[in-house]
């Protein structure tokens, strides 16, 4: 980003088969020098390929080849690149191995988001360079020091594998209807990293702002002479609270907006923002913290959630006394009686950590105010929700301000919160006219961002002889730490799925959300539900323990299916799969339980295990409206264009519309694409947000309708009765002016819409498409069918559900505690699978997160603030997985289908501890299960 | 940004490193991260880097007769790809597992020492390769690797260069195992490496030496161990605790203390029986 590097030399080196220079500083590393552009060339900026995920050598993102050696480019120091050849072999021109790998990826599903792509594609190649034909261990070796949070690894290898074996080809890109394993030319282009995410869209002459932040969990504070200290260190401004144009404060909900831009007087978490540095050179890099007028006055803090709701406990908000900010509660029947009619009752509390989304690529983005209208450009999974927020801290209507959203490298509900939005639009609405940009490194995305709730479940299930549930009665606090977040929603949404995807006549589910002086907690895929279902699948163990019931056998006889009534008093009228995902998992599971006994048998110290874990989970918001609008056009040159305001964080939604659209158009021949701008809240509809597992399902149907309404107007303008078939073709002619001159172009692209086949008749375009316009455009808007709730979470809270069932093997070394997971069937009702490569990678990713949500994952603040204190799975910690996709459809879903994006995760982590408990017979009530604390647990009383 | 030197000779090298406050960089692998560290809270300002990898003298494995010599700028890669005699079997193991490829190929031998973290997986394998340590700091010397390391992250060395690792030749096969809450980039819980001289007819261990790490400040040998151990054959001797005693894990976010001190336990047995796996094999 600086113009300017001081102690900058010449270095040259040769640059994917060029020899350039770059001027540099020698210190800087590798990659920072490759992002900043090839100076003698005069190009801009053509190296973004290469990703920054933690400038640490932790994550891989950056990996380029130095003399043919994979290397992290962010622990290169500069100086070292000369005289030598680096290749990043991306972008627009890799070599023929480099096109294949990319081939393979695009086809085979192997790049979700992108942002570890260009990492992984150079890991691979420098393998196959060196050895043709790799193991899959070699594989796993190669790419095992580049982490991905979105694909769970299997697809990458595979198709590493494919690429080694048939030398496969250039993939064509096929953009096919719902159920085929389409490709868009999006799909291409991550896997060709040709996306640009939040820090590649910084403009080269941004003004760079450093975050001043709390080092303190619960300090006050005091500024000294911020003026003299601007003017003493060259900076173009420094602001703080005071500089907030309107309300210094954003949030998810209209009553939970508490958390400022800037702290005020009192910070409320280690890591809270109190004051923003914007440099006129470069990045402001020449004052330590310590430098900064700043006197820090350290309070006790409120860490945990005992500490939170003990007596005289320090009040986080004033709003709310008893720190709690909000409870959530479902009440069915009467849980005493029963538990009094049941043969058997299982009981048990259980504690999660706090967990990051650790998405590859950290929040960046750049911002700029001309006249009276912002424009912020970032990553995000919600433009709308980012307008309004913006809008609210700068004090002007919504209208005034412009979100376009960037590529965005991964989210799992990590982007649904603003991040740099708030700091950006401050700053440049201070500093009209000048673009200013703000780049989080990984610690700072870790510490200020919010995570995954802690969370402390107590439970209690009761079941009768045949081992059918009478009662289930939870309470669960989740800390929301410093701020509400999605506090709200983990509270609401919890109570209705905590008794799980079983029949229970008598619930009582309760939640509290508390406040503590920890990092807020908020959206991360499954809010809540997750936790909640490691209780209740530990219940579920222990009550066929105490029965005499297989494992498999009481899910089964629990499972909700078409036409049963949850406990929020819902009846399934369709699309309740879990009894078909349960016997398709029965030959895996009584296999799978087989082979535990037989290994265990001959093993003391190694022991196998099953375990088997339901789940379901309600898309879309939870009894709140939940709209999404999209609009499609087609143009004279005969494209059609999906205006989405779906924002693609690598789940697919992109390629997903276009596999709808296109089977609803049903015009042969048609080119349909998802406009360049997706989200941008200038051209496109708002779609909602990308969360909740709810895009396929609500935006889907909205793309669906709008195509409905898209093919209506054809039909009317080609009078032709509704279902012609239909046609484009491209025709091409010559142009001549009005006198007859022959035109700037040779021909001209005329398009025909050719009706009922072999050119019965044709319109051209033009005669029914009015010049300057965006084309003939089909609308459509989707809210799903729910009610509110009662006092006692009584309602429709959801119109569909999806439902699963995972099974874990695991192999445990009982002498060191650690855990081993050998395999995992996951069987998932997706009600329909409109792109079953994207539904199975969808399963990858989440069963990855929930192994690590199980294993290893826990962020504590001050401890675990990068990436190697903060373990997520590498390519060597996933299993072999299996998967059933179950097609059981919604009537009410685009084409029967639901979404699958946060069911993949939930019943993971509960598996994998159910077959801990099988191998070892300790029952692991605390995650992640560190090897020191299975261990401590397998000796106890020892 | 500060001054970055990058000199091709010894002596160049050695007359910047005598200034304070430098830090000497080849790989980077650990330089690099710590200034990542350092800015994330606040501390951007880097100090004097003294670039060594243009140092050719500093490169190369080599034979010398009655030890191998290893040059302090050698890569993890490199040692995997040398043609070693098995006594560094256990280091080539530990290269194989530290960071991933990308570190592999970049970070150093001598870069690990330098760094002197008591999770640094190469310093078990050279302290039971008996390893010495050559150093330029005004004159050349020699010091054991055990006497290099006085502490967490200190080094005797101040002011100087590593210029190279010696390995007294010795007959035997070297091990290494690290234990790790995930399978790959991963920093070690624990780490045991051992090299076992046996005689192949009797079975009888001529010598033992074990080292442990990320079980105390700096990696220890188990002296104790390694004398019950000479003289018996293989299998016939189980390691116990009090051989472990002198050991000082701590609590941190990877495991506790009591957790790290049964598992070096068990990982001392896991290589006495890996030896005896790899030998019948």
């Amino acid at each position: 980003m600086s113009g300017n590097v001081p102690d900058a030399d010449w270095i040259r080196f040769t640059l994917d088969g060029r020899a350039v220079s770059f001027h540099a500083a020698p210190a800087q590393s590798l990659a920072d020098m490759l992002r900043a552009g090839v100076a003698d060339r005069g190009d801009p900026s053509p190296q973004l390929q290469v990703k920054l995920g933690c400038n640490a050598g932790d994550c891989g993102a950056c990996t380029v080849l130095l003399d043919g050696e994979a290397v992290c480019a962010c622990l290169v120091p500069a100086a070292q690149a000369a005289g030598c050849t680096i290749e990043t072999n991306i972008g627009s021109a890799p070599d023929l191995l480099g096109r294949r790998l990319a081939s393979a990826f695009t086809s085979l599903g192997a790049a979700q988001c992108g942002a570890c792509t260009p990492g992984m594609l150079n890991a691979a190649r420098a393998l196959l360079l060196r050895t043709p034909r790799p193991t899959r261990t070699a594989i796993e070796d190669a790419i095992g020091g580049v982490l991905c949070r979105c694909t769970g690894y299997t697809k990458i290898v595979e198709a590493i594998a494919a690429c080694a074996q048939d030398g496969a080809r250039d993939q064509p890109i096929v953009d096919a209807g719902v159920g085929r394993n389409a490709r868009t030319q999006l799909d291409w282009l991550a896997a060709m990293d040709s996306k640009r995410f939040g820090a590649d869209c910084i403009p080269p002459h941004a003004y760079p702002i450093r975050v001043i932040r709390s080092p303190h969990a619960r300090a006050r504070f005091r500024f000294g002479d911020l003026d003299a200290f601007r003017d003493r260190y060259d900076l173009l401004a420094v602001f703080t609270a005071k500089d907030v144009p309107g309300a210094n404060s954003f949030g998810i909900f209209p009553t939970t907006k508490d958390q400022p831009v800037f702290a005020v007087s009192e910070t409320r978490f280690r890591g809270e923002a109190v004051a923003a540095v914007v440099g006129r050179r470069g990045p402001p890099t020449s004052f330590d913290d310590t430098d900064f007028p700043i006197v820090w006055s350290p309070l006790d803090p409120v860490t945990g959630i005992d500490a939170a709701l003990a007596t005289g406990a320090h009040i986080v908000h004033a709003t709310h006394p008893d720190n709690v900010l909000t409870r959530g509660n479902l009440k069915t029947g009467d849980v005493a009686r029963g538990h009094a009619a049941a043969a058997a009752t299982a009981e048990g509390t259980f504690e999660t950590s706090f967990v990051e989304h650790a998405y590859i690529e950290t929040e960046a983005g750049h911002a700029r105010r001309d006249g009276d209208r912002m424009m912020v450009s970032a990553c995000t999974q919600a433009p709308y929700m980012d307008r309004e927020d913006v809008a609210r801290v700068l004090g002007i209507a919504e209208h005034a301000v412009r979100i376009v959203p960037t590529a965005c490298g991964g989210g799992f509900g990590g982007k649904l919160d603003v991040s740099v939005q708030p700091i950006l639009a401050v700053a440049a609405w201070r500093l009209p006219g000048k673009t200013v940009a703000l780049d989080y490194s990984r610690t700072e995305s870790m510490v200020s961002t919010t995570k995954r709730h802690p969370a402390r479940i107590s439970a209690k299930a009761s079941a009768d002889t045949e081992g059918r549930l009478t009662a289930y009665e939870m309470s669960g606090d989740f800390n929301t730490g410093a701020y509400a977040s999605w506090g709200p929603t983990v509270a609401n949404r919890v109570p209705i799925h905590a008794h799980g995807p079983y029949r229970v006549p008598n619930v009582h589910n309760r939640t509290r959300a508390i406040f503590t002086n920890e990092t807020p907690a908020g959206a991360f895929r499954g809010f809540g539900v997750p936790q909640a279902a490691i209780a209740n699948e530990a219940l579920m163990d222990d009550l066929a323990e105490k029965l005499g019931l297989d494992r498999w056998q009481i899910r089964r006889v629990n499972a909700l299916g078409a036409s049963d009534t949850t406990a929020s008093g819902q009846v399934l009228h369709a699309s309740a799969g879990l009894p078909q995902c349960l016997d398709a998992l029965k030959p895996a599971w009584d296999k799978a339980v087989a082979d535990a006994s037989a290994h265990n048998g001959a093993n003391t110290r190694h022991r196998r295990g099953a375990g088997i874990a339901c789940m379901w989970y309600g898309c879309g918001n939870t009894a709140l409206p939940n709209p999404s609008e999209m609009r499609i056009t087609l143009d004279r040159d005969g494209r059609i264009t999906i205006w989405s305001g779906a924002v693609d964080i690598g789940q697919g939604i992109s390629t997903i519309l276009v596999q709808i659209v296109r089977e609803t158009l049903r015009i042969e021949g048609a080119e349909i694409a998802v406009c360049g701008a997706v989200g941008d809240t200038d051209l496109t509809l708002d779609a909602g947000k990308t969360s909740a597992s709810r895009q396929t399902f609500v935006s889907g149907n909205a793309a669906k309708r709008a195509a409905l309404d898209l093919r209506a107007k054809l039909e009317r303008f080609a009078n032709v009765p509704p279902g012609a078939p239909m046609r484009l073709t491209k025709t091409m002619r010559e142009a001549h002016d009005p006198d007859g001159n022959l035109c700037f172009v040779h021909y001209e692209l005329r398009s025909v819409l050719d009706i009922g086949g072999s050119g019965e008749r044709a319109v051209p375009l033009r005669d029914i498409i009015p010049a300057g316009s965006d084309g003939l455009e089909g609308q459509g808007r989707y809210d799903p069918p729910t009610t509110s709730l009662d006092a006692d979470g009584q309602g429709i809270p959801y119109a569909t559900y999806g439902f699963a069932a995972q099974i874990a093997e695991v192999l445990v070394d009982t002498a060191l505690g650690t855990t081993k997971v050998l395999h995992i069937h996951a069987a998932h009702d997706v009600g329909r699978a409109i792109n079953p490569l994207q539904v199975e990678g969808q399963i990858h990713g989440g069963i990855a997160q929930g192994l690590g949500l199980a294993l290893m994952e826990e962020f504590i603040p001050g401890r675990t603030e990068n990436l190697h204190d903060y373990l997520i799975p590498t390519a060597g910690d996933i299993p072999p997985i299996t998967t059933y996709i179950i097609e059981d459809p919604d009537p009410e879903g685009p084409f029967g289908a639901k979404g699958v994006g946060e069911p993949a995760l939930i019943a993971t982590a509960p598996a994998i501890l159910g077959a801990i408990r099988h191998a070892t017979g300790v029952t692991v009530r605390r995650v992640p299960v560190l090897p020191h604390r299975l261990w401590a647990a397998l000796n106890v009383g020892a | 940004m500060a001054a970055y030197h990058r000199p091709t000779s010894l002596s160049e090298a050695l007359r910047i490193a005598r200034r304070d406050d430098i830090v000497v960089v080849a790989g980077g692998t650990d330089v690099y991260p710590a200034r990542t560290s350092r800015a994330a809270w606040g501390q951007p300002n880097d100090g004097e880097l003294l670039d060594i990898s243009r140092i050719t003298e500093l490169r190369g494995i080599a034979d010398r007769g009655d030890y191998w010599w290893i040059g302090a700028l050698t890569t993890w890669s490199e040692i995997v790809r040398a043609d070693l005699p098995a006594v560094f079997d256990g280091l080539k193991a530990a290269a194989r597992e530290i960071g991933g490829i990308q570190i592999q190929n970049r970070g150093t031998i001598a870069g690990n020492i330098c760094t002197a973290s008591p999770a640094g997986d190469s310093i078990p394998c050279l302290l039971a390769l008996d390893a010495e340590v050559e150093c330029v700091e005004g004159t050349p010397y020699r010091v054991a690797l055990a006497q290099f390391i006085t502490g967490y992250r200190r080094i005797v060395l101040d002011g100087g260069i590593v210029t190279g690792i010696r390995i007294p030749k010795r007959p035997g096969r070297g091990h290494f195992l690290k234990l790790g809450a995930r399978r790959y980039l991963v920093i070690s819980i624990a780490m045991v490496a051992g090299t076992f001289d046996i005689d192949d007819v009797t079975g009888t261990i001529r010598s033992a030496r074990i080292a442990v790490g990320a079980c105390s400040a700096v990696a220890q040998r188990l002296p104790k161990l390694e004398a019950r151990l000479a003289g018996t054959r293989l299998g016939d001797v189980q390691p116990i605790a009090d051989e472990l005693a002198h050991l000082a894990p701590i609590d941190d976010v990877r495991a506790d203390a009591s957790y790290r001190r049964a598992a070096a336990l068990q990982l001392v047995a896991d290589l006495l029986a890996d030896v005896g796996a790899r030998r019948g094999a």
